[in-house]
Parts: C-alpha cells; sequence; structure tokens
C-alpha cells in the first residue's frame, strides 16, 4: 500500500519527476573544511541562544559557545576548532544581520571534553533529553523547532513517531543519500526516540522515488513490531507535518494545534540520525549534508559541511556557476528563501542551495484569475485558494479567515498550479500579516478602553 | 568571486507550471476541434466559413475594445477563439453569416468585456451570444436543414429545404427518424457543433486526461438527465430508446462538457460543481418536457450561471483540522 493525503502537485517534467536526477545518485561528499565558520546565534525557532565566549577565546570542535536563551531555544557548538575572531551581527541566510559567533579555523579538528560516547541504556530518560538538548538538536527539515522541546512537550501525549522522510521538495537529496548510505543512523535513532518516548508504533515515511533505499531499511527494522517503513505518494507537499501525519495514521492535526494533539510526534531523517551520533559518539549538532543544485551549478552535489561553512564555499565545491545566476535559494524552490549573495552560511535547516540562471521569468503584470479552480484542487489543507486571493485583496478579514487564510500553510501548490499566474501566497502573507496587525490592535484598543474604564471608577 | 549582478529576490515559491491561461484554452480548441471535423463532413464548407466568421468577430471584437478603452489587448490568452468557436456551434448552419458575426460582438463586448474581461463575466458568453440572436431572429436560429444538404459557403440559403431536428420529435413524445447511431456520428440536423455525440466526447475525454476540467459538472449534467429521462419517458416509449435518444440529441453534450465546465461561470468547489451540474440537468429535462422551446441545454446553463457565486458560498469544503460539521465558522482565535 501507498499512502498519501488529497491535494497536492506534482512538479518538474515527467522525464525527471521533482528535478532529483541531477544529485540523486551522488554520494555524499565531504567538503573541506573551512578557514572561518559564521555561527548565528538563531539557527532555530524560538529565542536566540546568547553567546559564551568573547572575541579571543580559543574553542574546541563541539563546544558550546552560546548558550540557550530559553526552553524554546537552542544552543549553539564550535563545528571547527580554532580562535574565536569575531562576536558580531552577520548576514544570516534569512536577509537580516545577526548576532554571530565567527571562529577562525585552526585546521585541528581538536575535539570539546562533551564529546565523547554515552551509555544510552544507563542514562535516566531526564539526561537523555538534556543530552539532546545540550547538543542543539533541531529539526533539520528546515523549520527548526528545538527537538527537545517536541519530546518533552509529546511525552504522555504521543503515541506514534513519524520519520519525515518523504523530501518532497523538488531537488533536494539530502535526506535520500543519508537514508541509502547511513540507513543505520536513522534506524539507530529512531529506535532511541521510541524509547524515550514510550511508543508502540514508529513509521519511516519515504517518497516512492526512493524506492532503492527500501531494502536497506526493511533489513534494518525486520523484526521489529515497533518500526514499520511506509512508502508514500510521490506528491508535494508529503513532507508537510500535517499532510504526512494524515498520510501515515488517517488523522488531522486540529486547525492550530500541534501534532502532538493529534498523538503524533513528526522527526527530520538528519535529525534522527543526529540524535545517534550523539549518543553514539557525543558529537553536537556541527555538520549537516546540503544539496548543491540547480540550473546554475556546473556540477550539481551532496556535501556534507561544517554549519557555519559560507554559501560560497559550496558553490566552489561544485565548480561555480555555469553562468551568472539569477535566482540562489537557501532550502527548496517551493518554500526555499531566496539569498542575495554568499556570505551567508550553512545553517542548521539548510537542506539545500541551489542557483537558476536563464529561467523564464514567470510573473505577469495584472494577473486575472479564469477561476479554474486547479488551486482549490490542489491544496493541501482543502481551503479556498481563489476566495482566499479575492477576499484578501479587499481586505475583508473575516472572509479570508472563513476561507482559510489562517489555515494556510504556505506550501505554494496553489501558486504553482494557477495557469493565471496570480501571486497568491504572497497575497496571503500579506493578508495575514494585515489580520494580525488588526488583532494586535483591536487588543490594545480593548485593553486601552478597559484601562480608561477602571480608570473613571 | 561570483557575478551577483542578476540575482532577483522573491519570496517563495520559485517555481511555477508551464501551464498558463492561454495553454488551457488551446487545449479546449483542440478539444473542440473533431466537433468541427465532423461539421465540415456533415454540413459541408459553410460550417468552416460560419465558424472562421464568429471567431473572427469575436477576436476582433476583443481586441477593439481593448483599443478603444484604451486598456492592454488580451486576445493574447486566445479565450475569444473559445468563445467564437462555442457561439458558432451554436448556430444553424444555413443561418445567414451576419447574424453569429452580430451574435460574436455582443458576447465578447457586452456579455464578456464589459464585466471585466475574463474570468469576470457571470454568464458564459457564447450562451449569452445565443440567447441574444435568439431573441433578435428566432426564425433563423430555429431553422435547420438535414445532414448533407448542398449549401452556397458564404452566400444565401434563403431557398434551402428545411427539415425537423431529433428534439422536435422528442418535444411531440415521439422518437425521432434518426437511429442512434446517427446521433452518435452526428447525421442528423441541428446546429453547426452541436450534432456529433462521439466527436464531442472525444473533446471531453481529452479535456479531462489533460485536467483541463474535472468530471464533476458534465457527469452529475448528463446523469441528471439520463435518470430523469429513463424514469420518465414520455408517450409510453421505450425508457432506454427515450433515455438515449434525449442524452445524444440537441446541445446536452456539447452544453454539459463544453459550456456548463466555462470556469468563470461555473462554481469552483467539487460538491458546488455537482450542485451546479444536477441544477443543469433538472431545468434542461424541464424545459425539454415543459417549455415552450424543444431545447433547454442553453436557458438551463444561463440560469444556472447566476446562482455560481451562491452555490460557491454554501458548498465550502470542509477545511483540513476542521470537525466534520462546523467548517463554515472559523474556530480559532
Amino acid at each position: 500500500m501507498v499512502y498519501t493525503f488529497r491535494g497536492g502537485i506534482h512538479p518538474g517534467p515527467h522525464s525527471d519527476p521533482g528535478y532529483k536526477a541531477a544529485t540523486n545518485t551522488k554520494p555524499i561528499e565531504l567538503l573541506p573544511v573551512p578557514d572561518q565558520v559564521i555561527l548565528p546565534v538563531s539557527m532555530h525557532i524560538g529565542a536566540p541562544a546568547s553567546p559564551i565566549v568573547k572575541v579571543g577565546d580559543i574553542v574546541d570542535l563541539g563546544q558550546p559557545v552560546a548558550e540557550a536563551g530559553g526552553f524554546v531555544s537552542a544552543p549553539v557548538h564550535a563545528t571547527v576548532s580554532g580562535k574565536v575572531v569575531a562576536v558580531e551581527p552577520r548576514l544570516h541566510p534569512n536577509g537580516s544581520k545577526v548576532l554571530s559567533v565567527v571562529i577562525e579555523n585552526d585546521g585541528e579538528d581538536r575535539l570539546h571534553e562533551s564529546v565523547h560516547p554515552y551509555d544510552f541504556e544507563a542514562m535516566s530518560n531526564e539526561e537523555r533529553i538534556e543530552l539532546i538538548r545540550s547538543a542543539g538538536m533541531v529539526g533539520h527539515g528546515g523549520a527548526t523547532f528545538p527537538t527537545h522541546v517536541k519530546i518533552q512537550s509529546g511525552i504522555g501525549k504521543v503515541d506514534t513517531i513519524i520519520v519525515n522522510a518523504a523530501e518532497c521538495e523538488p531537488y533536494i537529496t539530502s535526506d535520500h543519500r543519508l537514508l541509502l548510505e547511513r540507513p543505520e543512523e536513522v534506524v539507530g535513532g529512531l529506535k532511541m526516540l521510541v524509547k524515550i518516548l514510550g511508543v508502540q508504533t514508529a513509521i519511516i515515511g519515504i517518497e516512492e522515488n526512493k524506492s532503492d533505499v527500501f531494502p536497506k531499511i526493511e533489513q534494518l527494522i525486520a523484526g521489529d513490531p515497533v518500526l514499520k517503513l511506509y512508502p508514500l505518494k510521490c506528491k508535494y507537499p508529503q513532507g508537510a507535518e500535517k499532510q504526512l501525519i494524515n498520510a501515515c495514521t488517517g488523522r488531522e492535526v486540529p486547525s492550530g494545534k500541534l501534532p502532538a494533539d493529534a498523538g503524533c510526534a513528526v522527526f527530520n531523517v538528519d535529525t534522527v540520525g543526529a540524535i545517534y551520533r550523539r549518543f553514539t559518539t557525543g558529537m553536537p549538532v556541527v555538520r549537516r549534508v546540503v544539496t548543491v543544485s540547480g540550473s546554475a551549478i556546473v556540477e550539481p552535489k551532496n556535501l556534507e559541511c561544517r554549519i557555519g561553512t559560507p554559501l560560497e564555499k559550496l558553490v566552489d565545491a561544485c565548480g561555480g556557476f555555469k553562468e551568472p545566476p539569477n535566482k540562489l535559494l537557501m532550502g527548496g524552490p517551493m518554500m526555499g528563501n531566496a539569498q542575495f549573495s554568499l556570505d551567508a552560511p550553512v545553517f542548521k535547516g539548510t537542506n539545500a542551495f541551489l542557483a537558476f540562471c536563464g529561467e523564464e521569468d514567470k510573473r505577469v503584470e495584472d494577473p486575472q484569475c479564469i477561476r479554474c479552480g486547479r488551486c482549490i484542487n490542489a491544496c493541501p489543507m482543502h481551503l479556498l485558494p481563489m476566495y482566499m486571493n479575492v477576499y484578501g485583496k479587499m481586505e475583508d478579514f473575516d472572509k479570508s479567515v472563513e476561507t482559510g487564510m489562517l489555515d494556510c500553510i504556505e506550501c505554494g501548490s496553489c501558486a504553482y498550479v494557477c495557469p493565471a499566474r496570480i501571486p497568491l501566497v504572497q497575497q496571503f502573507r500579506l493578508t495575514k500579516g494585515k489580520i494580525m496587525a488588526k488583532r494586535a490592535a483591536d487588543r490594545a484598543a480593548a485593553e486601552a478602553k478597559a484601562k480608561a474604564e477602571a480608570e473613571k471608577k | 568571486m561570483y557575478d551577483l549582478s542578476k540575482v532577483v529576490v522573491t519570496s517563495s515559491p520559485h517555481i511555477k507550471s508551464d501551464e498558463d491561461t492561454r495553454s488551457v484554452m488551446f487545449d479546449v480548441i483542440i478539444a473542440l476541434l473533431p466537433a468541427l471535423a465532423v461539421a465540415f463532413y456533415t454540413f459541408g464548407a459553410r460550417a468552416l466559413a460560419i465558424t472562421c466568421l464568429t471567431v473572427a468577430a469575436c477576436v476582433i471584437s476583443e481586441w477593439a475594445y481593448c483599443r478603444v478603452m484604451g486598456k492592454k489587448a488580451t486576445i493574447g490568452d486566445c479565450s475569444a477563439v473559445v468563445t467564437g468557436l462555442l457561439l458558432a456551434y451554436n448556430v444553424p448552419v444555413n443561418a445567414p453569416a451576419w447574424m453569429p458575426v452580430i451574435g460574436g460582438v455582443f458576447a465578447i463586448v457586452v456579455v464578456k468585456m464589459l464585466f471585466g474581461g475574463i474570468g469576470k463575466n457571470f454568464i458564459n458568453p457564447a450562451l449569452g451570444g445565443r440567447a441574444f440572436m435568439m431573441a433578435c431572429w428566432t426564425a433563423l436560429m430555429t431553422s435547420f436543414v438535414a445532414p448533407h444538404t448542398n449549401l452556397s459557403v458564404i452566400g444565401s440559403t434563403a431557398d434551402a429545404v428545411t427539415s425537423a431536428t431529433p428534439l422536435a420529435a422528442l418535444k411531440n413524445g415521439q422518437l425521432p427518424d434518426a437511429s442512434i447511431l446517427d446521433l452518435l456520428l452526428g447525421q442528423t440536423g441541428g446546429v453547426i457543433g452541436e450534432t456529433c455525440a462521439l466527436a464531442l466526447i472525444a473533446g471531453g475525454v481529452y479535456l479531462l486526461v489533460r485536467k483541463v476540467i474535472t468530471i464533476n459538472i458534465p457527469a452529475a449534467y448528463i446523469l441528471t438527465v439520463a435518470v430523469l429521462t429513463f424514469l420518465f419517458p414520455m408517450g409510453g416509449q421505450d425508457r432506454l430508446q427515450w433515455m438515449l435518444s434525449q442524452v445524444l440529441s440537441g446541445g446536452l453534450m456539447l452544453g454539459a462538457i463544453f459550456m456548463a465546465t466555462d470556469y468563470a461561470t461555473s462554481p469552483v468547489t467539487p460538491k458546488g460543481q455537482i450542485v451546479f451540474g444536477v441544477g443543469c440537468g433538472l431545468l434542461t429535462v424541464f424545459i425539454r418536457y415543459f417549455g415552450g422551446y424543444p431545447e433547454g441545454v442553453s436557458y438551463s446553463i444561463l440560469i444556472m450561471n447566476s446562482l455560481v457565486w451562491a452555490i460557491d458560498a454554501h458548498t465550502h469544503p470542509r477545511k483540513f483540522g476542521y470537525p466534520a460539521k462546523a467548517a463554515k465558522k472559523e474556530v480559532q482565535g
């Protein structure tokens, strides 16, 4: 049986569905360690970490350089050994400048004292979660939600773990290669998660275009009553958390709630591997696999690089650009962030770096909706994008919300299929911002009114 | 250092399917061609001439409208070609050539462009044009010649011998002279594009395969007509024979596959499309059984066109993560 959800799209030509052919057969290559790494204190959702080193400090590989800034936060570790040369705002892949610890590599890769194997079986659950937290573990799929928070808040509520190996974003093959080359890390990490969360079902959901990994995974999970391999239909956004849960379990995460409310916890392939490595080697999050691809890249590759490596080094390692690129993306083409500089570093959520040249500019002036309804059929949240666009433009916020504005996950499926080429997702982001601003203003007005009335009395 | 001078920054998504409005309309044009080929075979070169004239009238009037109103020309999306084809398919081949030309100008300028152009018109332009011609030149719109009648390619046809259509027989509770095979192959009297059910179905299959339309509206429409006529045959006719004749005669296939599925004037929600199709089917049978005209397809669709926004508003699909019933009211604060 092949599992899936209703809605979604199939990007890419028939000859190369998902544009993955350029890198899905390329083994993971180690990128030489750069001279300098840039480590932003904000590589996760939640409070930024606060630096605990100063300029001139000598740090070891795996040594914490910034500690978590709260419960929903994650520490940052030195990804090379060497000297701290700057603690200052640097360009972050999100386009703004973020406080970063810059370390000059001394080339020794001297391990920090905390980096040694841990005895998973002998540890209490609290100790295990603390070890995951202190490793700076976040969701490596791109959302970068701190892993320990997901685990902590899931204990007792969650009965199913799902490993997200859908990798539905076009071009990206980093998870595919990890599953193929290091399946024991993924299965090993998953077994640890099963023990920590105490669940009876753990599903590895893999899209069918990666069927070459099925035999190895099946062999590794054979005989285990808890672990299951679910082939998923190749469809975007199969790897969106809510759609994946729906495909694997038939459950729907209630609107505005978390996966734990549907009894599920979803972890990215690389995150699960990082958990395994944390216990078996003691290494915190210092590396990750990045797919470098796109029409402008001379030789597309899957590169394992240190976090903090400037993007320029990745381009160097792939032979540079064929011709000057007109689009640079961190992440996939459906939900990734456009970049304007190669100075930004690889961060914990970077699964791909893509560069395109000579792409046809498909934006049109004054696009006209022809009411074809493709957006409605494509929407994986079963919303009405066409009407959301109309009401959003009219600033009719009630109708916008009724047709689905606040449930939109911004996957871009509607905009992808729109033959009129209406910038739907962009309109939704704008409208969401306006709705939030209006709600904040309404709240402030209500509070001010209440305060004024209280003073009158 | 790399040359990044050409880099553009936009927000996601960054890729887009190759499909655009023009390619969609192109698919519709391709789907309409088999019926035109049969019309050429059945009614001769005049069918082609009238079709070309009507298409030209539609395209030129859209271009001229944009020009006069100082708007960007919109004929590039090819939607006027589709309107022209559909309008031409709705006139008898023996009608004077000037009639569909005036109908085309009306369809484009009044029904489509005055309401804001593509996607904004609330009734189907071709059907609006047909209704206009029906009101102005009822006799010319309702006299038909037999298949393979020799007609002047473009000149007068006033001396052509007219014949009855299958629908006229059905109106009187009789089965048509034409066999079911004739109806399938279009060897009967009727307007240019409606006679050959097979060619229209082939076009419909093409549209389904190319995902230009979904099956909801045509299926709901045709099934409703089929069920009603099967349950209530007139004049004590054999149910099956009656039902097949009703379904394959007149404009039902053309209407259900190409007119009722017009994007701008049909619902976008799957449930709404079924409601719309069933409504069209009910009205068609009512008009065919009880109305003044033998054919009810175009007026049924026009009536349902005017209800589209209301149908959409009441058939919102259940949003992901919402309880089954309370889908209409937003629950999160």
